[in-house]
């Protein structure tokens, strides 16, 4: 029955995925139509990093995130209503509309925060692991981090504190191909990021970012090191984005003739997994519509919602510099 | 009960009290156990670390020379639980870091609508005199003043020192703490037990009638030795020492300056959208009317630090400086008074 087949870890996940490619494609549709304010960098094409990642944490973990972070968000379990509220500057968004689509945190939710800093999250996931291991729970962080962001000397830095602290902490590079408009072929000069983990101890692996299943299993591999006390990991995702580094602004001009049509067409990795799905007998063609119906109806809501939704009172400015005395 | 300490032991006195007090308070940064990795003993810190590590072995820590992944994972820390105090060693290294400070530090709690916060306090050894040179002598507490969502805190004495160092570390915001690196073996009366000094209350640190002299850090001294020289020749300072710049006790600036009708202000920093301009400038706005001649500041030039110890004795202000500054809007009054 559905209610059991509902549970199922793979539905799960595909729903994750689902939910995030249909909020990503209405907030390109909304954007688009001038609905929707401020700089908003869209995750779908993606969904197999955050959905497979944050399909092997507990509720408990930690992730950090990045300034392409609605996915990660979607996935750590924040509500979509909220997001999109946020996403929008409403009262009522997860931040109160103080923070926007490249601020969303949900601590609640171990959900850090996407960030506007490249790599600015990583150390932060590093920090959040030093807080479990101190504290002496069993907390895993996860830092997401673009292939731009991996350049950065924080993310560097962060590996070797990682290892030498011996901490619960998983990178993850997001390898999109792209940082803004320039290609991995340039300024990773065609080179994966895992060896740079290798380098200094950390052990690397690259995966397949449009294989749910082995993003999900490759994340539980490190997950249960840094569990069990084994510190660090570095999982080197592939997976290209659909849309441009940013809504409006990016034209794509610089992606091959063709290129985002062959992605979509040949590197779904939503269209993978739900192949997998029914060609394993694990959901049928009815459920998987089940889900998609129920997952338009949510994001369809939340946009509803969000039109709606009050401004932040103008008082609002000058709240939470500081902590209220 | 109190004995006579230097500033630094004072800072360590603070930490260790704070530790023992509070299970989340972690202590990290270079060398702040000293001789993690080599073949010696441990204990090897610089500074107000020493020992620590002795009584709190899981939570004090050595990091590897990477500013921005532990500063960072202070923030992280901090978000989650723990109140980490993590040290930059000397301020100007804060350029290699700076964006956890200011991005990630300074503004989650707001991005958050207040549903997070970082409460960490960032040790900051500053100031010139010690002949380290333009990128070891910097007085950049304006910097981080500018930024809201940090406090910023700048102890002139050891009893201050110990009592800000516990008000930073319960302080549910991020905290910069800038230790003066000429102050830190100077020596006063502090108490045995802990207490906290609260962040944003200045102290009149010398009474007087004739002249209000703000003045910041190791400058507190330098107002002192101006002061004393003053009184022979009958001119009463009064100084107040704000003790943090961030938030900045206005109030017990404006009270005396209302009481003396004089300011000037003794700052180690740069003078360009400095603490003495920004102090100059708010009284100008919010206590014109108290002012009988024109407000002086006295701070270093606009200029890097100089290595050589002549030219870096010349750098920051002088007692002798802050006698002038006093003496050039003093005579207004008694002029005013001989009209």
């Amino acid at each position: 029955m559905p209610q059991r087949d509902s549970t199922h870890p793979e539905i799960r996940i595909y729903r994750t995925m689902r939910t995030i490619r249909v909020f990503e494609e209405r907030l390109h549709a909304e954007f688009a139509a001038g609905g929707v304010p401020g700089a908003v960098h869209l995750y779908a094409g993606q969904e197999a990093i955050a959905a497979g990642v944050c399909a092997a944490l507990a509720d408990d973990d930690y992730v950090a995130s990045t300034h392409r972070g609605h996915g990660h968000a979607i996935a750590k379990g924040c509500d979509v209503t909220a997001m999109m509220l946020e996403i929008h500057g409403k009262a009522g968004g997860v931040c109160g509309g103080k923070g926007g689509s490249m601020h969303i945190a949900d601590f609640d939710r171990g959900m850090l925060g996407a960030n506007g800093v490249a790599a600015g999250g990583v150390p932060l996931s590093a920090g959040a692991a030093l807080s479990a291991k101190v504290r002496g729970t069993d907390q895993v962080s996860v830092a997401f981090v673009g292939d731009g962001g991996a350049n950065q000397g924080a993310f560097a830095e962060s590996l070797v504190l990682a290892r030498v602290w011996n901490l619960p902490v998983v990178f993850v590079v997001e390898d999109n191909g792209y940082a803004q408009a320039t290609g991995t072929r340039f300024h990773l000069d065609g080179r994966d990021v895992a060896p740079r983990g290798e380098a200094v101890g950390v052990p690397s692996v690259v995966v397949d970012g449009y294989d749910v299943i082995a993003v999900r299993d490759a994340a539980a591999e490190a997950v249960a090191r840094a569990r069990s006390g084994g510190g660090p990991s570095l999982l080197d995702c592939k997976a290209h984005r659909f849309f441009g580094h940013m809504e409006g602004w990016d034209q794509q001009g610089y992606r091959g003739a063709g290129e985002v049509d062959r992605l979509r067409s040949e590197h779904d990795c939503l269209a993978i997994h739900t192949r997998r799905l029914l060609a394993d007998g694990t959901a049928g063609s009815a459920e998987l519509a089940a889900v998609d119906a129920e997952v338009a109806e949510l994001v369809d809501a939340a946009v509803t919602a969000a039109r709606s939704a009050p401004d932040p009172d103008p008082a609002e400015l000058l709240t939470d510099v500081y902590a209220a005395v | 009960m109190t004995r006579v300490l230097t500033y630094l032991q004072a800072i360590g006195e603070a930490l260790a009290q704070q530790m023992g007090l509070d299970p989340t308070v972690v202590v990290f940064g270079e060398d702040n156990i000293g001789g993690t990795g080599c073949d010696g003993t441990l204990g090897h810190a610089w500074g107000p670390t020493q020992g620590l590590h002795e009584r709190f072995p899981d939570r004090v820590f050595d990091t590897p020379i990477t500013e921005a992944a532990f500063v960072g994972a202070a923030v992280g820390a901090a978000a989650t639980g723990l109140r980490p105090v993590a040290d930059l060693l000397f301020v100007d290294f804060a350029g290699v870091a700076f964006d956890q400070v200011l991005n990630q530090a300074a503004k989650l709690r707001y991005m958050a609508a207040g549903r997070a916060g970082a409460p960490l306090v960032l040790r900051a050894m500053w100031g010139a005199g010690l002949r380290r040179g333009a990128q070891h002598s910097q007085a950049l507490y304006p910097v981080f003043a500018h930024i809201p969502g940090l406090k910023v805190v700048l102890p002139s004495s050891p009893a201050d020192a110990k009592g800000l160092m516990a008000a930073a570390i319960q302080d549910p915001d991020p905290v910069v703490f800038f230790e003066h690196k000429m102050l830190y073996f100077s020596r006063g009366e502090v108490p045995e037990e802990p207490y906290v000094t609260p962040l944003g209350q200045a102290a009149v640190v010398r009474p007087g009638t004739d002249c209000t002299i703000v003045a910041l850090g190791r400058m507190v001294q330098v107002a002192q030795e101006a002061a004393a020289e003053l009184a022979g020749t009958g001119v009463e300072c009064e100084i107040v020492d704000p003790r943090t710049i961030s938030p900045l006790d206005t109030e017990t600036i404006y009270a005396s300056v209302r009481r003396t009708g004089h300011l000037v202000v003794v700052d180690e920093a740069n003078p360009r959208c400095g603490a003495a301009s920004d102090i100059a400038g708010l009284v100008a706005q919010h206590a014109f009317d108290a002012l009988r001649g024109p407000v002086r500041t006295v701070t270093a030039p606009h200029a890097p630090t100089p290595f050589s110890p002549v030219l870096e004795d010349a750098y920051a202000p002088s007692a002798g400086q802050v006698v002038a500054a006093v003496r050039a809007t003093v005579p207004y009054a008694e002029q005013e008074r001989a009209s």
